[in-house]
């Protein structure tokens, strides 16, 4: 098969920090929780291949544990946003114009309206800033969006004859929805994981950013670069591999996404052929 | 002289011959009708003549309208000619118009965009358009949305945009395919008229070898790519010279040999049946007044009979149908079948009893399942899947005709009429007493659809099995049922043997209906 550009790219970024985090936990080239002001702030060098931060801990051993931060508050985020969301969006479409739908939908719709991030904060200033409270604000948010993407696949889906049929030999909502929905979304479901799965790592830099993520002397990217924020003039190193490292991981997860989605939906298949 | 001239037209995608030396004359004021079945390239010689075939398409040969060629013209040439000298009307008038904009700014639109008028006259032209394809004003007011027309008035509106610039050449692909039969014979008229009023020529490309019949001066048969035969209309219907025109008029009317054995015993009764929708509340606090889709509805289906349901879209068949497969509840009269009511609560028992085949034979399936699985998904309906089901799955899919190695291919592997063998044999597999088939063969071409009668004729004699055949199109039913109710509004306004109520209807609307309906010449 011929895999679009877009998709071996982003796979290809992806990998390399995905890959660098499940090297983190068995070897990185120095311990990032060893700190030695003697060698702080180097540049970037054949000791340290990008550098020390102000308490002399390696960049790029950071950076490794950073990805594997990142990663996993993303994985969890999307997985709770999955795990609710496209039940509660099956649950409506089955019930399509019923009381149930509505309250379902609206609930959704009241989600979505405040402003994720600001809320993300709320929820960690008043649980207190950890990883695990970070994951919970960010997985709140990608429910109604997982809902809104399954319930609307889910439409289209129920009016077809198939389903028709599959009512006529007495299976109920429940099976349909397992059985012939659910398999029939699930490309819709994997692009929209892949975008929301960027997004979480943005929301996790950002959230680590403002010193709400994970705690020190677990390293994080967003607070990595919260860190060298004052020591940028005079060593930029400590910002721009951080940065980049955001950067590339959610450029590749949108390009993978992109790529995805020309594979997955069929009429965009369509027009490409 | 003609108008336009077609000489060698040929067109490929890569390697592939799409068509092959497609030659033929169109005159003005003349009706040229093209014939095939799917896949045959008539939709894609329309397409060729408008310059409107993909990119990577080659197209060779020549095709001259009034001394133009058509097929050497840049993009941008091309634009100035569509619309102006050849404009076309499309087979779905539900989705040919623009949703958001009204009907007169579409119209007027083609004028505005061709520069023949400024916004106010386009207006005025477009009333008039409107007004010749029978959309009067008092009705039809310029500001109505398409999802405010019936799909023959949105058919009407296409024809008007099709015909605002005065063009030479009309294309109409399968324009009245979507369309009811009382519905379809109006809009042939409308064009018949056209034609010979305002001079054009149209080229009128259909599945339909009676709608052709009746209209065209010159038809040519399309097979694989290639006219097989083209000549005037009375003299192709005469001799019939080409094998594959012969196998289509056959196709056409065909009528399956039966042996019908109707016991007297009901299998199926329908009493007084009352099915009700809540229409859009017309306020706020007002309740929403009911419409009734089926209204009162009684009948009888007999052990072994194959029974007709006829009628055109909107008068309730496919809510009575719902009602009998036990999906939705009545709210007044009731539905027995082998003695015990129907409805959504109805145990897995009687629920066998019953099956179904619809029309669509590419929505009908799942597409991310295997055909065993497809096939096998009524057991669902027993206490335990037999353990044999695998070979059960098997004999019912060779009793359609179709092979035990298709078990393990996907359902996008197969054709229309294959498919529909798929689903007869889903149908089948737990031997019901009826099958209901709606419109099951409508979306299938005419030899195919002849094979599928043939094996639903021969399956019914076999394994002893009764039919509630839905249909809008006269002539199946004709061909496959013992009996006919026809359906308006929601009410059984005549019922009775197939052959007598065919030539003998009762009825003012069956009797429309029947004159309706495009009729092959004898052969």
């Amino acid at each position: 098969m011929n895999l679009p550009r877009s998709l071996i790219i982003g796979g290809f970024l992806f990998a390399v920090f995905l890959l660098a985090a499940i090297l983190s936990f068995v070897w990185t080239p120095y311990d990032v929780e060893v700190l030695n002001i003697a060698a702080k702030l180097r540049p970037p060098g054949a000791t340290h291949w990008f550098g020390t931060d102000h308490f002399g801990r390696d960049i790029f051993s950071m950076i490794m544990v950073g990805a594997r931060t990142s990663i996993a508050v993303a994985i969890v985020a999307v997985g709770i946003g999955i795990g609710l969301g496209v039940p509660l969006g099956l649950w409506a479409a089955a019930n399509h114009r019923s009381w149930l739908d509505e309250v379902i939908m609206r609930g959704n719709d009241l989600v979505f309206a405040f402003p994720s991030l600001v809320i993300a904060i709320l929820i960690t200033a008043v649980f207190g800033p950890s990883a695990i409270n970070a994951i919970i604000a960010i997985g709140i948010f990608n429910i109604p969006v997982f809902a809104r993407i399954s319930r609307g696949g889910a439409l289209s889906i129920w009016t077809l004859d198939y389903i028709l049929s599959a009512r006529v030999v007495g299976k109920g909502t429940l099976r349909i929805s397992a059985e012939h929905i659910l398999p029939n979304i699930a490309n819709l479901l994997i692009v929209q994981g892949t975008i929301q799965f960027s997004l979480g790592i943005l929301a996790e830099a950002a959230l680590s950013y403002v010193g709400l993520g994970a705690q020190p002397p677990t390293p994080s990217w967003g607070r990595m670069l919260a860190d060298s924020q004052t020591m940028i003039s005079f060593a930029p190193h400590l910002a721009l591999f951080p940065g980049f490292a955001i950067l590339l991981t959610v450029l590749g997860l949108n390009l993978m996404g992109d790529g995805l989605r020309d594979i997955l939906d069929p009429k965009i298949r369509r027009l490409r052929q | 002289m003609s108008l336009l001239s077609v000489k060698n037209l040929c067109l490929a995608i890569g390697t592939l011959e799409i068509l092959r030396n497609i030659s033929f004359n169109l005159g003005k004021g003349e009706v040229f009708g093209v014939v095939g079945e799917s896949g045959s390239g008539k939709s894609m010689t329309a397409l060729a003549l408008m310059g409107l075939t993909p990119g990577f398409a080659i197209t060779s040969g020549r095709a001259e309208l009034d001394g133009t060629d058509l097929i050497n013209l840049s993009e941008g040439e091309m634009c100035a000619l569509r619309g102006n000298q050849i404009a076309m009307i499309f087979q779905e008038p539900m989705t040919a118009l623009n949703p958001v904009q009204t009907i007169g700014d579409q119209v007027a639109e083609t004028l505005i965009i061709h520069k023949r008028a400024n916004r106010r006259e386009a207006r005025k032209i477009a009333r008039e358009k409107l007004n010749r394809v029978g959309l009067p004003a008092e009705q039809f007011p310029l500001d109505r949305y398409p999802h405010e027309l019936s799909g023959g008035q949105r058919q009407r509106v296409s024809i008007a945009l099709a015909i605002a610039l005065r063009p030479k050449l009309l294309i109409a692909d399968e324009p009245t395919t979507a369309l009811d039969v009382t519905t379809q014979a109006q809009i042939l008229d409308l064009l018949k008229s056209l034609v010979a009023e305002e001079g054009m020529a149209l080229m009128l490309i259909t599945h339909d070898l009676a709608v052709v019949a009746g209209i065209a001066d010159q038809v040519a048969v399309m097979q694989n790519g290639e006219i097989v035969e083209v000549g005037p209309t009375a003299q192709i219907f005469r001799q019939m010279r080409h094998p594959y025109t012969r196998q289509l008029f056959a196709a056409s009317g065909h009528v399956p040999a039966r042996d019908p054995q109707t016991e007297d015993a009901p299998l199926l009764t329908v009493t007084d049946a009352v099915r009700t929708y809540a229409m859009p509340r017309s306020g706020l606090f007002s309740r929403p007044p009911p419409f009734p889709a089926v209204n009162g509805v009684s009948f009888t289906l007999n052990k072994g009979e194959n029974l007709g349901l006829v009628g055109e879209s909107g008068c309730g068949k496919s809510t009575l149908t719902r009602a009998i497969l036990g999906l939705e509840p009545l709210q007044g009269g009731q539905i027995s079948l082998l003695g015990q009511p129907v409805g959504p609560k109805m145990p897995n028992s009687l629920r066998s009893a019953v099956q179904v085949v619809f029309q669509d034979p590419y929505g009908s399936f799942n597409p991310r399942w295997k055909v065993a699985r497809l096939v096998a998904e009524p057991f669902h309906l027993q206490p335990n899947v037999p353990a044999d089901w695998h070979q059960q799955v098997a004999d019912a899919l060779v009793s359609v005709g179709m092979v035990e190695r298709d078990m393990d291919k996907y359902i996008h592997e197969f054709s229309g009429g294959q498919r529909q063998r798929i689903a007869i044999a889903r149908a089948l597999i737990l031997r019901p007493e009826l099958i209901v088939l709606d419109e099951a063969v409508s979306a299938l071409d005419v030899s195919i659809r002849a094979q599928i009668l043939d094996l639903l004729a021969d399956l019914s004699d076999r394994l002893d099995l009764s039919y509630l055949f839905i249909s809008h199109d006269l002539g199946v039913v004709r061909a496959i049922t013992d009996r006919v109710l026809v359906m308006k509004d929601g009410k059984i306004v005549e019922s009775g043997p197939t052959g007598q109520v065919f030539t003998n209807p009762q009825h003012a609307y069956t009797q429309q209906l029947i004159a309706a309906t495009p009729r092959l010449p004898d052969a």
